[in-house]
């Protein structure tokens, strides 16, 4: 097995980079939430955002998302600087943010319908990603007949809509129970291989950022910056169980843990 | 689909042992509430007849008077009155209202200048301002739906105000990722998100509205209800004033049932069968 190959601050341009961060600082009042990042997410892949709390990583994701702006630097997608939320992104929120007076097919559907897309034409790709994410015959419940787990592929098959190219994941399972996550991550790893998109995913769980990712990036908090990027070289095309098992996963964690320790208070 | 699944829910209930039958009725909400219906009658029946007091009549005078004045016209012919200013100014009120409000609740300019205005109204004794009224617009319609308009428009404007100011933050930031416009926001977050509050508003307002058109019969001009109330006191004519009363009361609670029934139909699909 080969050792993960690891990237020391400022990581060497990849090929195809889809999303380029460029000195975003960003401060809330006298707080520094981040300072000097620079990233490239490359194409296709799924990147992981990690770090203890306070790092700055949903912001970041946030800023990429252009939900917020940031003080100083830029974010290029497609080599097109953002300056706001644009159709080539999708964002899955923590808390879901469904709408609780619609259907989970309206819901799903609820991009294209903000984009003034008929009823028929949306209605159908949503009952497609519905089936995407596995919720075939919910389509008529209402959020609060369903579970977390369910709830947040609500989110997911939302997201998955739109066809953006860049999916943002803001700590997706953390109001998600335990199983539920596993299932989900499982599930996240199957989409990454079939739907040929960029994810962006926030987390603070160690094992979860190493069990799904191409790459992951550390960030250190106060302020937050890029400490570290890994790439951990797990073979994901077998049994997802298998994963959890592998040597090579555990070493990861382990090795992920005694960095972030110092951070820990 | 949902009438068809309580049908046969229903039919299993009738097909299931008979000892969960009495039960089974029980439960049902909508036997619950005529049980309290004629509970109350009854209980009305023997105060009148204990008797609490020579003006108080049986719930069975009552009643008997109340098909007498519907069938001698008197009835109709005050709600006719009675309901022009009342359904003008409790629907000017929910337009004007819900308008107000939503205007407060998204601008600061608005906001500031507003709502201090209705929170006044809402404090002040509205009904001390009807003899203004009359003294501006005379007695005809203008100064009664006014009297209405009073008294529902405060609580209108500032329930929905504090629903639109108090709209759940990460569906606005959905919606904006999304790229959601400004007015889709509106009508497709903010509105429905807020519309219990404002439904609550709305209700508390149409109720105020019966309170001012009744206090604007008695206070302005002797006509519709408020004529009637007063004539048949005067004429000590009681089991005729009390089902004249009631009559407002049973409009009204009717009125706010049918609200609340439009809300959960149109706005909140999602509360109904809950």
């Amino acid at each position: 097995m080969r050792p993960a190959t690891r990237e020391k601050l400022h990581s060497l341009p990849v090929d195809d980079t889809i999303v380029a961060v460029r000195g975003v600082d960003k401060s809330y009042g006298s707080t520094e939430a981040l300072r000097g990042i620079e990233l490239d997410f490359p194409r296709g892949r799924l990147t992981s955002l990690l770090g203890p709390s306070g790092c700055g990583k949903t912001t970041l994701l946030k800023i990429v998302a252009g939900l917020l702006d940031a003080d100083k630097g830029t974010v290029m997608v497609d080599g097109k600087a953002v300056s706001g939320p644009g159709p080539e992104r999708a964002f899955v929120f923590q808390d879901f943010a469904l709408l609780p007076w619609a259907t989970v097919l309206r819901n799903v559907a609820f991009g294209l319908e903000l984009r003034g897309v008929p009823r028929g034409e949306r209605d159908e790709t949503a009952r497609r990603y519905v089936a995407e994410v596995g919720l075939s015959g919910f389509e008529q419940k209402y959020p609060h007949e369903l579970s977390g787990g369910m709830r947040q592929r609500v989110g997911l098959a939302r997201a998955l809509c739109v066809d953006a190219d860049v999916l943002l994941l803001d700590e997706p399972f953390s109001a998600v129970d335990e199983q539920n996550r596993r299932k989900f991550q499982e599930d996240l790893i199957r989409l990454r291989n079939t739907q040929n998109k960029t994810f962006i995913f926030v987390t603070h769980s160690i094992e979860e950022a190493v069990y799904i990712s191409d790459r992951i990036v550390l960030l250190s908090p106060r302020p937050g910056r890029v400490s570290q990027i890994i790439e951990p070289a797990i073979d994901r095309s077998g049994d997802p169980e298998r994963i959890r098992r592998d040597r090579h996963y555990l070493d990861t964690v382990e090795e992920i843990w005694q960095g972030l320790k110092q951070y820990v208070d | 689909m949902n009438s068809v699944r309580s049908s046969e829910g229903e039919a299993l209930l009738i097909g299931g042992a008979s000892q969960g039958q009495a039960a089974g009725l029980l439960a049902s909400p909508a036997l619950l509430r005529l049980l309290s219906i004629v509970l109350f009658a009854a209980i009305w029946e023997v105060a009148g007849r204990v008797p609490v007091s020579f003006a108080f009549p049986t719930f069975s005078d009552t009643a008997v008077a109340f098909f007498g004045l519907v069938a001698d016209g008197s009835l109709p012919k005050a709600y006719v009155s009675t309901l022009q200013p009342l359904v003008l100014g409790v629907v000017l009120s929910a337009l004007l209202g819900v308008g107000i409000g939503t205007l407060c609740g998204l601008s600061r300019a608005g906001e500031w200048l507003l709502v201090p205005v209705f929170i006044v109204l809402q404090a002040a004794p509205v009904a001390a301002f009807i003899p203004l009224v009359t003294f501006v617009y005379g007695i005809g319609l203008t100064a009664k739906t006014l009297a209405v308009m009073i008294l529902a428009l405060p609580v209108i404007v500032l329930n929905t105000y504090k629903a639109v100011r108090n709209v759940n933050g990460s569906l606005l930031l959905m919606c904006r990722s999304f790229l959601g416009t400004r007015r889709q926001e509106i009508t497709r977050i903010v509105l429905p998100d807020a519309s219990p509050v404002i439904f609550a508003g709305l209700r508390l307002g149409v109720a105020a509205g019966f309170v001012g058109v009744v206090l604007a019969e008695l206070l302005i001009t002797p006509t519709g209800i408020g004529d009637l109330i007063t004539f048949h006191r005067s004429r000590a004519d009681y089991a005729e004033m009390y089902a004249t009363i009631a009559s407002i009361i049973a409009l009204s609670t009717l009125t706010l049932v049918a609200l609340q029934w439009l809300e959960t139909r149109v706005f909140r699909p999602e509360k109904r069968g809950r």
